[in-house]
């Protein structure tokens, strides 16, 4: 499975699980206002460390933070490179 | 004995002395959604009207969704009401009934009138009481603990500055600071905001009931906030909505959590101009250290960043406060005092010496603390003894970018479970999914467990009780 493809499976998951309806996840979607809260974005992040062994935020410790689904995924993406 | 709405009224009598303020309707109000309400008309509300008279002497419970109706109640009733309890939004539900038991309230208040447009500013009536304000903090066994302040213990350090702070944050042109509050003004942080611009008349923007941060900030933009109020994970949040660029802010403040060196260079990339500042407060030590070198912790001549009248004290790793602005005592504790003999309030937070800075590195109990609201591992863990698979368990603080921490949980299976598990009879996605469905129904969601670790053995210490490794 892709990073893109796991990236986006685990909002999916967390949103399901949190009952959270979400929009198409189009790149340009913005993260918080998704229907995610911060406890939401919180634990993709955290899931996202089990499944793909890294987070990307603390070793990236002063990058900009990601503001929309895609640059979340390009995150993920850049630091998997 | 001064009450909050005569402290309102006699502190802006003096800035008109002084002509520095006559544009009343620009300065001194509070704000939430469509609605501003002058500090003036919110105070002589207290003389006029009649529904405060019903609440002489009582102990209320202020739980209000919307923060400016609580805080025009607040302005109503201290030096009234012998007790006003605040309870912040999301608190009331879970544990509302224990909180009116142990405050022996006889009201609860959920909604406040606002005062009419022609309610003229009359002069209170002098306090006929030292209300106690209290509030609510996180407790082990999941029920808030109740401390006891009272205005003076809230704001000693405001009201010492006698009339507008014409030393701090006075910046460019601006002299009429707009605060904006990401921080409910029911909790220690928020309050303080609230009350310094009560006292030094200016104007607050505070977030209407159940509005997302992307609105409050597009809210706060639209009034010209000044002066920003939050958590470091409020401050992430707002630099992950695309909406900071919105903002022109000349004062950043952050308080509620540690602040890591990654939010504060990220907030001075975003904001080069503002003056940055990181505090240390808690509910039970009050406001105790202000920093604003940009740099994460306490410098090592660390009384060179304490409020005014505040002691500091590290003892081994624990840090300890003592100050006009401790709280009084635990009100459900049999009013057991916070301080120590010596008048020391233990805050149970530990610091490091690290690179000539002391940085704080989680809190002597293992509390967990996620953007700002705290967890007792002790809750957690309650509730997963009550699964039929947990053994033995651990809960932790696990760090995360977003909300600082979030919670983990080691486990050591029940034998035949840890059995069917080796067996691969059991797997452990479905286990991990099962338990935290179980605790969804019994925790709010951020004591949830977000990651779940099956172990063989956890280290308990001599006390029998487990070490508590992560903290």
């Amino acid at each position: 499975m892709s990073v893109r493809d796991t990236v986006l499976r685990v909002i999916d998951d967390v949103a399901r699980t949190n009952g959270r309806r979400l929009p198409p996840l189009t790149d340009d979607l913005p993260l918080l206002d998704s229907g995610l809260d911060s406890l939401c974005l919180a634990v993709i992040v955290a899931n996202l460390e089990d499944t793909l062994g890294i987070d990307p935020f603390s070793s990236a410790e002063d990058g900009a933070l990601p503001e929309t689904v895609g640059a979340l995924v390009g995150l993920y993406e850049g630091a998997l490179v | 004995m001064e009450c909050l709405a005569g402290l309102i009224l006699r502190q802006g009598r003096a800035r008109r002395g002084q002509g520095e303020d006559d544009q009343e309707t620009r300065a001194g109000a509070l704000i939430g959604g469509s609605l501003r309400v002058p500090f003036a008309r919110a105070a002589a509300c207290r003389a006029s009207a009649r529904a405060a008279a019903a609440y002489a002497g009582a102990s209320v419970v202020l739980a209000l969704a919307d923060q400016l109706r609580a805080a025009l109640a607040l302005i109503a009733l201290d030096g009234v009401a012998a007790r006003i309890v605040l309870v912040p939004a999301g608190e009331a539900a879970a544990h509302l009934g224990a909180i009116v038991t142990a405050a022996g309230a006889g009201h609860v208040i959920e909604d406040w009138m606002l005062p009419g447009e022609d309610e003229a500013a009359a002069l209170p009536a002098p306090a006929a009481c030292q209300t106690e304000w209290v509030l609510l903090t996180s407790g082990t066994t999941g029920v808030p603990k109740l401390v006891v302040h009272t205005l003076q213990t809230l704001s000693a350090h405001v009201a010492a500055q006698h009339g507008p702070d014409r030393t701090q944050h006075r910046t460019k042109n601006r002299t009429q600071h707009i605060w904006g509050t990401f921080y409910d003004t029911r909790r220690y942080g928020g309050l303080q905001v609230l009350l310094r611009a009560l006292i030094q008349g200016q104007a607050l923007v505070l977030p209407g009931a159940a509005m997302t941060l992307p609105a409050f900030v597009t809210h706060a933009a639209a009034h010209g906030v000044t002066h920003l109020v939050g958590t470091p994970s409020h401050y992430r949040q707002l630099l992950m909505s695309g909406l900071a660029g919105r903002l022109r802010p000349d004062y950043v403040r952050l308080s509620g959590e540690i602040a890591d060196q990654a939010i504060l260079n990220r907030l001075r990339r975003c904001f080069p101009h503002a003056e940055i500042v990181h505090a240390f407060a808690s509910t039970e030590a009050g406001l105790a250290f202000q920093v604003s070198d940009g740099r994460a912790g306490l410098p090592v001549d660390y009384a060179t960043v304490l409020v005014p009248r505040v002691e500091a004290e590290i003892r081994g790793q624990d840090l300890r406060i003592r100050s006009p602005l401790n709280a009084l005592g635990y009100l459900d504790r049999t009013r057991s005092p916070v301080a120590a003999e010596d008048g020391f309030v233990e805050t149970g937070d530990l610091l490091n010496l690290q690179d000539g800075r002391y940085h704080f590195a989680g809190r002597r109990s293992g509390q967990v603390n996620i953007g700002g609201r705290k967890v007792h591992p002790e809750e957690v863990e309650a509730v997963l003894y009550e699964h039929p698979a947990v053994d033995i368990c651990a809960v932790w603080a696990r760090r995360n970018p977003i909300t600082g921490a979030v919670v983990a949980a080691d486990i050591m299976c029940r034998p035949d479970i840890q059995r069917r598990i080796d067996s691969r009879e059991l797997l452990v996605c479905d286990l991990v999914e099962d338990i935290q469905s179980f605790c969804r129904t019994r925790l709010q969601a951020h004591k949830i467990p977000v990651s779940i670790s099956f172990v063989r053995s956890l280290d308990l210490s001599r006390s029998g009780k487990l070490a508590r490794l992560h903290a």
